[in-house]
């Protein structure tokens, strides 16, 4: 109980001082917001009308409080570009990105995992050698340029995927799996080469151990111990990697939804830039954060429901 | 430590290599390149790779060869500035943390925390997009990006180090508290912010293709690998050498200094 009391008081903290922070970020903006909206010849009295209903009259405390007030209440404000509720377009957005970020993660699992113990299994020096080549390339190669091969190869050349747009899964699930498949598997391969690299050192360490011993001179056979006694303990670390790999693949996805014009919350992200929409900027980016803070918290826990030895550390 | 400790370690010989035969051929885009790098010619539009074009021409007729080797000098610059700048600050950050510890070292960290729940690039997309585009907002940004990794390594080491007995000598002899950050424990934490110094210049080249890319980073006239990578795109099907050409730079570039600083931490690991 004191654990999970500990990790809820860090998880809240945390999300109230990235608020504060992106709060804090676009009070640098330059220029007057509602100079912006109405135009440089606009009225005074109009433009000081403006800044009453915006709020921009009240002191940047005051406007914090309110603002993250509302946002706790689900109310984000009203996005200048579209004249609607900025949770009402999020939340048009988000069912894109969450299925490219679970696809994409599910493909680093699936690709992972296997990967990773068939290489460490063939145990040499030709083994260690590809899984540092696979690694250290993978995690190289910009996932926007893995993309642009990916295009060139499956869409361009096999005709397989299309390069670009996205299909709704209430429409046509398997048209969405497809028009999906390319920009999750460029996301995930940043992600394979990682957990490759990860769980083979993990599974190496556990071999040495002395648990493995014994398995071998009760006479488990090898696969046994493989698959029923290391793993489950190499498994643990890997959890953690995931939890990085869940944000990576959501800050990859901002870059990877614009290369396949996926309408995400990536791609609304920079296009609400490029309109200087920056009601909507600015909740999308504390959106997005809150969503990673979250799943390390639900990381966290996890792991304590795995392992149990697992103490609360500071 | 011996230079065969060094020449063994594949990593660190393949990243030296990779990183100096990209730094020199930067040198030498300072001094002359094949072409005028933004000349066009509209007559050679997207030409394939040739005698006189050697990487082939772009939509405008440049010689790709030429834009490379100067986006060349920006990924450098980028680089090497931004990670000084999340290394100055994220190393003071850190010791005041580690060192001093008790609530300096809270306030410290959970602003680190969360600058941390940023994923990926998002906190440079943020901060470009108030600070505005353009080559100086993007050094600015991704060299506050770098800021907590710098500032974790640093406590870490500073926490540790401050136990040791030549810390308390140098206490007891009434040495100030910044005398023996920087003069006693920082030298003993070179090695692994080198490394660190290593793995960030490859995460800021990386970051800064992909704000490039979307527009948001480096802007005309300055050159950018990411931004030709946007102007290739139209064209991955008509002209699909120019797309490959400049990603092969690119992760030839990250892939050196990441391989440099995993070498140069397994010849420190090994040491001790």
């Amino acid at each position: 109980m004191r654990f999970l009391m500990r990790k809820l008081m860090t998880f809240i903290s945390t999300i109230l001082l990235v608020s504060v922070i992106i709060f804090l970020v676009f009070q640098i903006l330059p220029g007057d917001p509602a100079e912006i909206i109405l135009g440089v010849d606009a009225d005074p009295h109009q433009i000081a009308a403006l800044h009453v209903s915006m709020g921009l009259d009240r002191p940047a405390s005051e406007r914090y409080v309110s603002w993250i007030g509302a946002a706790i209440t689900g109310d984000f404000g009203t996005s200048l570009k579209y004249q609607r509720p900025v949770a009402d377009i999020i939340m048009e957005r988000l069912p894109v990105t969450l299925s490219l970020s679970l696809f994409a993660l599910g493909l680093t699992v699936m690709i992972g995992l296997p990967l990773g113990i068939y290489i460490t299994r063939k145990d040499g020096k030709l083994s260690a050698l590809i899984t540092s080549i696979i690694s250290q390339l993978g995690v190289s190669i910009p996932s926007f340029w893995m993309a642009f091969i990916l295009i060139l190869l499956f869409s361009v050349t096999f005709r397989l995927f299309p390069s670009y747009g996205y299909v709704a899964w209430s429409e046509d699930p398997i048209g969405a799996i497809r028009s999906l498949f390319l920009p999750a598997l460029a996301l995930a391969i940043p992600g394979i080469a990682v957990i490759i690299r990860y769980l083979r050192n993990t599974l190496l360490d556990q071999v040495k151990m002395d648990y493995v011993r014994t398995a071998r001179s009760k006479g488990v056979h090898s696969k046994a111990i493989m698959y029923k006694h290391i793993l489950r303990n190499a498994l643990i670390p890997v959890i953690t990697i995931l939890g990085l790999l869940i944000a990576d693949t959501l800050g990859g996805s901002i870059v990877v939804e614009n290369v396949f014009a996926l309408p995400g919350l990536g791609s609304l992200l920079i296009s609400s830039i490029g309109s200087r929409d920056m009601p909507l900027v600015q909740t999308l980016v504390l959106y997005i954060a809150f969503i990673v803070v979250t799943i390390n918290l639900i990381i966290d826990l996890l792991y304590k429901v795995i392992d149990p030895r697992i103490q609360l550390k500071r | 430590m011996n230079i065969k400790s060094f020449t063994k370690s594949k990593p660190l010989v393949t990243g030296l290599f990779l990183v100096t035969a990209l730094f020199i051929f930067m040198l030498i885009g300072l001094v002359y390149t094949p072409h005028e790098p933004n000349t066009m010619n509209t007559g050679m539009r997207l030409a394939q790779p040739q005698a006189e074009y050697w990487w082939g021409t772009d939509n405008f007729g440049r010689d790709i060869f030429s834009r490379i080797m100067e986006g060349a000098q920006t990924a450098f610059l980028v680089g090497f500035t931004s990670v000084s700048i999340g290394l100055v600050i994220g190393v003071i950050l850190g010791a005041i943390a580690g060192y001093f510890g008790g609530w300096l070292d809270e306030v410290i960290m959970r602003i680190m925390d969360a600058m941390m729940a940023f994923p990926g690039i998002l906190l440079a997309i943020m901060l470009v997009s108030v600070f505005g585009p353009g080559l100086n907002n993007t050094i600015l940004s991704l060299g506050i990006m770098g800021i907590p990794s710098f500032s974790r390594i640093a406590r870490s080491g500073f926490m540790q180090y401050k136990q040791f007995d030549f810390v308390k000598a140098a206490i007891a002899k009434g040495a100030g508290s910044i005398r023996i950050i920087f003069k006693h424990i920082l030298p003993n934490m070179i090695s692994p912010l080198i490394v660190a110094a290593s793995l960030n210049f490859s995460g800021s080249i990386l970051a800064e293709t992909g704000l490039s890319y979307l527009g948001l980073g480096v802007q005309p006239p300055n050159p950018s690998w990411g931004r030709m990578l946007n102007e290739a795109q139209p064209f991955i099907i008509s002209a699909p050498w120019y797309v490959m050409i400049t990603g092969v730079v690119i992760t030839l570039m990250v892939l050196g200094f990441n391989l440099l600083g995993d070498g140069i931490r397994d010849v420190f690991d090994k040491k001790s």
